[in-house]
């Protein structure tokens, strides 16, 4: 297990991580979602112990190891850029761990090839990493990484220099790699469709803070905050300023939109809200609890099988997912309607409104 | 990057703080120790107070000394610089040219000081010099040792000669680390040769460049075995450096205080600058970070 | 603006390419119509950078004719041949303001300076760094830098057409969004004939009009977003766009019946082949859970938010299974499969209904 208590890191003046306390258990895997400059890749540095943290401890299964360097713990690191020995053969690049551990030849042999099976890297064992595709060489990194047989394993945006396909490919079989290891899995991303693809746990960053911390899902479904729901979202978060009276949200000085306030929501008091939706929560059909309103298409992409089209409403800015395949021209004015079992709403503070006061 | 801390690290530096504490640290504490005290031998001393220091700032033999060596740094910067670029931007980028030229380059940077002082002295002799022989036969009158121009000239094609190569080095590093897209982009862009130069290349460039300025100046200011090898620092004090003018104070002349103080003055000189030199270049590098983005 | 004809190009990068495993780009005969947004979408080492930079002048094609508006252009330089192109990493002029970036191929071809001017104040706006314009270009933020790259290459009215290399790989999420949506409000304003090269299938297929899949050096499929998803060409396409991709399933044909293990499946035809590899290909998104048709047994139930990907095992097959957000996934559940979803493959490539369709690959002209 490892634990963050209220880590902070300052450089200079400047602070890149901000009080985080984090708690990952034993073979769990772990996302660590933010835009960047988030301070994924920080964060990650403190708990290798590359870097010491200004403040606050960090206990590897109850052991404070705040002072402890890299290499007196046990850690494997992925990163973006695929980096190995570029003279050694894929099979020494795996092995290199070993080696440095002391293990004897024939145990090495055995761990090697059975990592390279795992990887599918069996043909390559003899080439040079500079000779392989890029997916092959991350793929040795991460054999090496496997070898290693780590307790913390910490990837670094391992899958953004790689093809679309590829990246689907690995990301399905990474959590199966590491799984079996026992090993604290971190996983650093900048994309919320990745996180949620991967599952476990996320928690998500923001200017060196962790804005929350769960399962995946339930991070996605319900954030508390309006920061957390924006960095969780792609596309971009749809929001609107409304404000609550008695049971619907309406906006200021507008009679045309009135949204009947969820009712687990309803003994919140009335006042300002920011009020949110997903894109899919955006449809062309009424269906149960849709609430219509007018908005001006400003443009229209098509991925296949859904389309995503960009609104303009009031101020704001919308996009919506849309089942099929829709074509309008830009400036026309359409119909929608917001799903408002899903709202999200935020109150002036950016908390998620809530009817029992979340503790502070 | 930030270290990992371990004091045991300490026993790894000792050796080199025991070797610095002997090489630098003893010798400047002795030298100070005679700036500020007059010995007649015997290992007696005299408090001499500012005195040794008045003497040399007041001599114009000082101030002659340090305006050669200014102008001396000033035009082998003026020429190793322009030339250094241009011979780096007309190397191969890639091929069989490419190790070729850099062994080429290197060449000169292998050769031992007064080695070079000796090869040059020898090539440019008006009597047996292949230069200084085919310069008299050509009609020019060339004579290092009694002609104070023709001194100078040689002391600047020799440094230059020697020392060029290092700045084609750096800025050769420089230009291959600029990605292609850059050149494809301008070309894309209809730019002229100029302007790939002045808002490519030379912007990627001005690190190591001032790398390159930091340590010719640095180097060319402290020279002393090439011209002392070649002309002996004459015609008359025409080539006398500052270096060259302590050796002969302290050597020749035996005045140890006068020597001891004029090189501390010669030692926060070249401290003084070459701190701007780096606050400069400091500067540039924040600059450089800020942009790539802190974290 | 230009329309651009890819005559029976070809490109090896040996000297002397011998079999058809020399080329990096095997025979592509196309066209780009004038004003048109195409993407070229596929692996790295498809070819589709090779293809760009032919188009661009960068690389001289072994064989074949590049036209623009049927002038051949193979001779021209990338100068000549006035087009703009946006690279995968943002190339700015570190040392100029932003504004002087814009002016920058302006003045290089010595365009009058209140033509400059009116020029770039008017793609400042629209790329939104108007207030930036007196900013030195190095402290910007790489989504910034992008679009300066991209206003360089706007900011030439006459360009014959667009170039794009992969231009968001750079960009956070949020920030793609963005400037896709700039990119495709830019496109309809000035009508620039564009090309777009990404191995990203979101991208490729949010960008175009026409999008060009390929593989290995070859064209597999041109056509539009919707056509690649609904008809993919070759199963490479079905499994390279959507995500998760086509399901393939190993089938036999008889008559108007799809024998899958031991169940069969109907088909709204009788397709004919001679080919002895026939594959079924349906995309998760017409897969239906239900209480009725085969009956498969769930794997793993993977929850992205917006819907589920449920993962199932049908007839010792692994197949994907769209669910939607508040959709309910029976406990033994049945799959079926919507006829308008049903696709046939003969050796990797697509049975058109009632005849056989030749296993070559058509490089030819898409329209």
């Amino acid at each position: 297990m490892l634990e963050l208590q209220n880590v902070s890191k300052l450089v200079g003046a400047e602070t890149h991580i901000a009080d985080v306390s984090l708690r990952l258990e034993r073979g769990s895997l772990n996302v660590l979602l933010g835009p960047t400059l988030s301070g994924k890749t920080s964060l990650m540095r403190l708990m290798a112990g590359l870097d010491r943290p200004t403040a606050g401890r960090i206990l590897v299964d109850g052991a404070d190891v705040t002072g402890t360097p890299v290499q007196k713990r046990n850690v494997a690191m992925v990163y973006q850029q695929f980096i190995n020995y570029p003279a050694m053969t894929v099979y020494e690049n795996i092995a290199s761990p070993l080696r440095v551990a002391g293990v004897d030849a024939a145990t090495i042999d055995k761990e090697v090839k059975r990592a390279a099976e795992l990887l599918r890297l069996t043909p390559y064992l003899a080439r040079t990493p500079l000779n392989l595709s890029g997916g092959q060489q991350q793929r040795t990194a991460l054999a090496r990484a496997i070898v290693k047989k780590a307790s913390l394993v910490l990837l670094d945006e391992p899958l953004a220099n790689l093809d679309y396909k590829l990246r689907e490919e690995l990301r399905a079989e990474l959590p199966k790699l590491f799984a079996e290891t026992g090993a604290v899995f971190v996983y650093a991303t900048t994309e919320p469709h990745e996180a949620l693809l991967l599952g476990g746990n996320t928690a998500t960053l923001s200017q060196g803070r962790v804005t929350q911390f769960g399962p995946t899902v339930e991070v996605f479904r319900k954030p508390v905050d309006l920061l957390t729901a924006r960095t969780f979202s792609d596309p971009p978060l749809n929001t609107i300023a409304l404000v609550k009276r008695g049971g619907s949200f309406v906006m200021e000085g507008d009679s045309g939109v009135a949204l009947p306030v969820p009712l687990s929501l309803a003994a919140i008091p009335d006042g300002p809200y920011t009020v949110a939706f997903q894109p899919h929560h955006l449809s062309l059909s009424p269906r149960d609890g849709g609430a219509a309103v007018r908005a001006k298409v400003t443009a229209s992409e098509i991925t296949g099988s859904e389309s995503y089209v960009h609104l303009g409403f009031a101020d704001a800015r919308w996009v919506m997912l849309a089942h099929g395949i829709r074509r309008f021209e830009p400036d026309e004015t359409v119909e929608i309607f917001i799903d408002t079992r899903h709202l999200l709403v935020f109150g002036p503070d950016g908390r998620a409104a809530s009817t029992f006061p979340l503790a502070a | 990057m930030e270290k990992s801390w371990n004091n045991r690290a300490w026993f790894l530096v000792l050796p080199v703080l025991v070797l610095v504490a002997f090489s630098a640290v003893v010798p400047l504490m002795t030298v100070v120790n005679y700036a500020f005290q007059d010995t007649f031998g015997n290992n007696e001393f005299f408090w001499a107070g500012t005195e040794w220091f008045e003497q040399v700032l007041d001599s114009s033999r000082f101030w002659e000394a340090m305006a050669r060596n200014l102008a001396f740094s000033a035009i082998i910067l003026l020429i190793e610089v322009p030339l250094g670029i241009l011979i780096a931007l007309n190397m191969p980028k890639s091929g069989w040219g490419v190790p070729v030229c850099l062994v080429l380059m290197a060449l000169p940077l292998l050769i031992p000081w007064n080695v070079v002082g000796t090869i040059w002295q020898v090539f440019g002799r008006s009597d047996i010099g292949l230069l200084g022989y085919t310069l008299n036969q050509l009609g020019v009158d060339y004579n290092y040792t009694r002609d104070t121009t023709d001194a100078w000239a040689t002391v600047i094609v020799m440094d230059v000669w020697h020392w060029t190569s290092l700045v084609v080095l750096l800025c050769y590093a420089g230009l291959v680390s600029i990605p292609d897209a850059y050149y494809q982009a301008a070309k894309i862009d209809g730019a002229s040769r100029w302007a790939v130069f002045r808002f490519i290349q030379l912007p990627k460039m001005n690190r190591v460049l001032l790398i390159a300025v930091l340590l010719r100046f640095m180097d060319s200011f402290m020279i002393y075995t090439e011209p002392f090898v070649v002309t002996g620092g004459g015609p008359g004090n025409a080539t006398t450096f500052l270096s060259i003018d302590l050796v002969k104070m302290a050597l020749g002349q035996f005045d140890l205080g006068p020597a001891a103080a004029m090189s501390l003055v010669y030692f926060l000189i070249i401290l003084l600058l070459s701190w701007v030199f780096y606050t400069v270049m400091t500067n540039v590098g924040v600059e450089r970070s800020n942009q790539s983005g802190g974290h | 603006m230009a329309r651009i004809d890819l005559d029976h190009i070809r490109h090896s990068y040996m000297a002397n390419p011998q079999k058809p495993a020399d080329y990096a780009l095997k025979e592509v005969h196309t066209s780009f119509e004038d004003g048109g947004a195409y993407a070229l979408l596929g692996p790295s080492g498809c070819g589709k950078t090779t293809l760009l930079n032919i188009i661009s002048g960068l690389l001289r094609a072994s064989e074949g004719c590049l036209l623009f508006d049927g002038h051949d252009v193979n001779g021209l330089s990338t100068q000549e041949r006035n087009i703009a192109q946006v690279f995968q990493f943002p190339v700015v002029y570190d040392t100029m303001t932003v504004y002087d970036n814009l002016a920058f191929p302006l003045r290089n071809r010595g365009l009058a300076e209140p033509d400059v001017d009116r020029r770039v104040r008017e793609i400042l706006e629209m790329i939104d760094l108007a207030s930036w314009s007196k900013r030195k270009a190095r402290g910007l933020t790489a989504d910034q830098k992008q679009k300066i790259s991209l206003g360089r290459g706007l900011v030439r009215a006459d360009v014959n057409a667009i170039l794009f290399d992969e231009p968001l790989t750079v960009i956070d999420p949020h920030m793609k969004w963005v400037l896709r949506s700039q990119l495709k409000q830019l496109h309809r304003r000035f009508g620039t004939t564009m090309v777009y090269v990404t191995h990203d299938q979101t991208e490729a297929l949010t960008f175009a009009e026409r999008v060009v899949v390929m593989f290995e050096g070859e064209v597999v499929q041109i056509g539009t977003p919707d056509e690649l998803f609904e008809r993919p060409r070759h199963t490479f396409v079905g499994y390279f766009i959507g995500s998760p991709g086509m399901n393939v399933l190993p089938i036999r044909l008889e008559g108007n019946r799809a024998q899958l293990g031991s169940q069969a499946i109907a088909l709204p035809d009788a397709p004919a082949t001679s080919s002895a590899k026939t594959e079924l290909g349906i995309r998760p998104e017409y897969v239906r859970l239900g209480r009725a048709g085969m009956p498969a047994r769930i794997t793993k139930i993977e929850d992205i938010g917006r819907h589920r990907i449920v993962r199932l095992d049908l007839e010792g097959r692994e197949i994907a299974a769209i669910a939607g957000e508040d959709e309910e996934i029976p406990a033994e559940p049945h799959v079926s499969f919507d006829p308008a979803g049903i696709n046939l493959y003969a050796d990797s490539w697509r049975l058109e209904t009632g005849r056989i369709e030749t296993a070559r690959p058509m490089t030819g002209g898409g329209h």
